[in-house]
C-alpha cells in the first residue's frame, strides 16, 4: 500500500495512531456474507476472480458475525428475516458497519407489500447504500470503497461518543 | 369429462347431492363443509384418490357471495385421474373441519390457508401462522387485504414521509 515510497531508504514511517488503525481497518475488512436472494450472485461474483474483492483485502467472507466487521445485506429483507438480521447484527463485535446491496435493501424495491421491509434502515443502521437491480460487482466495490473512505475518517473521539450514548 | 370419473362423480352426487361443474375436461364438485370429511375419506378409500395434491383457497370478494372456497385437488395415482372439491364458506372468520386426519400432508396446507386467508380448520392438531410472523395483523391474501405498505418517496414528499418512516437505533 505505498509503505514502500513513503520508507525511502530511513526506515522510520510517522503517522498519528488513528491513522494506522483506520488503514489496518480498512484493509482487513471481514464482511459478513447475509446473501438473501439474486443480488447475492452479484456479491458472489464480486468475490471471484473477475473482479476480485481480495484486491482490497476482503477475500474472506466469514458466515459467523462474531468473526466480522461488515454485513452486506444483498438481496430483500422479509418480516420474518427481519428480527434474526437485528441479532446477528447484535453479536457482531464493534466497531461494525453496514452496506444495503441493491435496491430491495435499501428501499424494498419492487416489492412494496406486507412481506418485505422497506428498506433494511428500519432493522439496523446502515452506513452506504448501493443502488441497482442488481447493482454489478463494480458498483459493491465501490459501495466498498467508499465505506473505506468513511472508516478513514473516523477518529477514537467519534467512537467514545457513541459507546457513551449507547451504554 | 373422463369416462372413469362419471361413477365416482355419481356416487358422490347421490350420497352428498354435491353439484358439479365442468370447465375444459376438470371435474369440480362443490359439497357443504361438514361432509368434506366424509367426502374425501370415500373418495380416497373406495376410489384410489391416494394424493391431495393441492389444498388451497380462492377469495371472490366481493362478486360473489360465499365468498371463500376452499379447493381439494386430489390425484389418484393409480387410476391416473384428478378431481377437484370445492367447499364454499362465508364471513369473516369461517370454518372447515379439518382433514388431516384423512390426509396427513393437509397439516401445512390447512396452516397456510389460515395465514393468508384466515380460514379456521376445526379440530387442527396445530394451528399457528405458517408462513407469517406470529404478530402479524390480518390476512394478506383476502381481496379486501390493503395492497401496499409503503408510500412511494419522490422528491415532493421526500421530507414527510422521511419523518415517519420507523428508522432502526444503533
Ligand atoms: S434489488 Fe433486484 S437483484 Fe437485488 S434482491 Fe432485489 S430484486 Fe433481487
Amino acid at each position: 500500500m505505498g509503505v514502500e515510497q513513503k520508507l525511502g531508504n530511513m526506515g522510520v514511517v510517522t503517522t498519528t495512531l488513528e491513522g494506522v488503525v483506520n488503514w489496518s481497518r480498512t484493509n482487513a475488512m471481514w464482511p459478513m456474507l447475509f446473501g438473501l436472494a439474486c443480488c447475492a450472485i452479484e456479491m458472489m461474483s464480486a468475490q471471484s476472480s473477475s473482479y476480485d474483492m481480495s484486491r482490497f483485502g476482503m477475500e474472506l467472507m466469514r458466515a459467523s458475525p462474531r468473526q466480522s466487521d461488515l454485513m452486506i445485506v444483498a438481496g430483500r429483507v422479509s418480516k420474518k428475516m427481519g428480527p434474526v438480521l437485528r441479532r446477528l447484527y447484535d453479536q457482531m463485535p464493534e466497531p461494525k458497519w453496514v452496506i444495503a446491496m441493491g435496491d430491495c435493501a435499501s428501499c424494498g424495491g419492487v416489492f412494496n407489500n406486507y412481506a418485505i421491509f422497506q428498506g433494511v434502515d428500519e432493522v439496523v443502521p446502515v452506513d452506504v447504500f448501493v443502488a441497482g437491480c442488481p447493482p454489478r460487482p463494480e458498483a459493491l466495490i465501490h459501495g466498498v470503497m467508499t465505506i473505506h473512505e468513511k472508516v478513514k475518517g473516523e477518529s477514537f473521539k467519534q467512537y467514545a461518543e457513541k459507546y457513551k450514548q449507547t451504554t | 369429462m373422463d369416462k372413469k370419473l362419471e361413477p365416482i362423480v355419481k356416487s358422490l352426487q347421490d350420497k352428498f347431492s354435491a353439484t358439479f361443474e365442468e370447465f375444459r375436461d376438470e371435474v369440480h364438485l362443490f359439497v357443504k363443509p361438514e361432509q368434506i370429511v366424509d367426502a374425501l375419506t370415500l373418495l380416497r378409500d373406495e376410489y384410489n384418490f391416494e394424493l391431495l395434491s393441492a389444498l388451497t383457497a380462492v377469495d371472490y370478494y366481493p362478486q360473489e357471495t360465499p365468498r371463500f372456497h376452499v379447493v381439494y385437488q386430489l390425484t389418484s395415482i393409480a387410476k391416473n385421474l384428478s378431481v377437484q372439491i370445492r367447499v364454499p364458506v362465508n364471513g369473516s372468520s369461517p370454518k372447515v373441519p379439518t382433514a388431516t386426519h384423512v390426509y396427513d400432508v393437509a397439516n401445512w396446507r390447512e396452516r397456510e390457508l389460515l395465514d393468508m386467508f384466515g380460514i379456521e380448520f376445526d379440530g387442527h392438531p396445530d394451528p399457528r401462522r405458517i408462513l407469517s410472523p406470529e404478530d402479524m395483523e390480518g390476512h394478506p391474501l383476502r381481496k379486501d387485504f390493503p395492497l401496499g405498505y409503503e408510500e412511494p418517496q419522490f422528491t415532493f414528499n421526500f421530507d414527510e414521509i422521511d419523518l415517519r418512516k420507523p428508522y432502526a437505533k444503533e
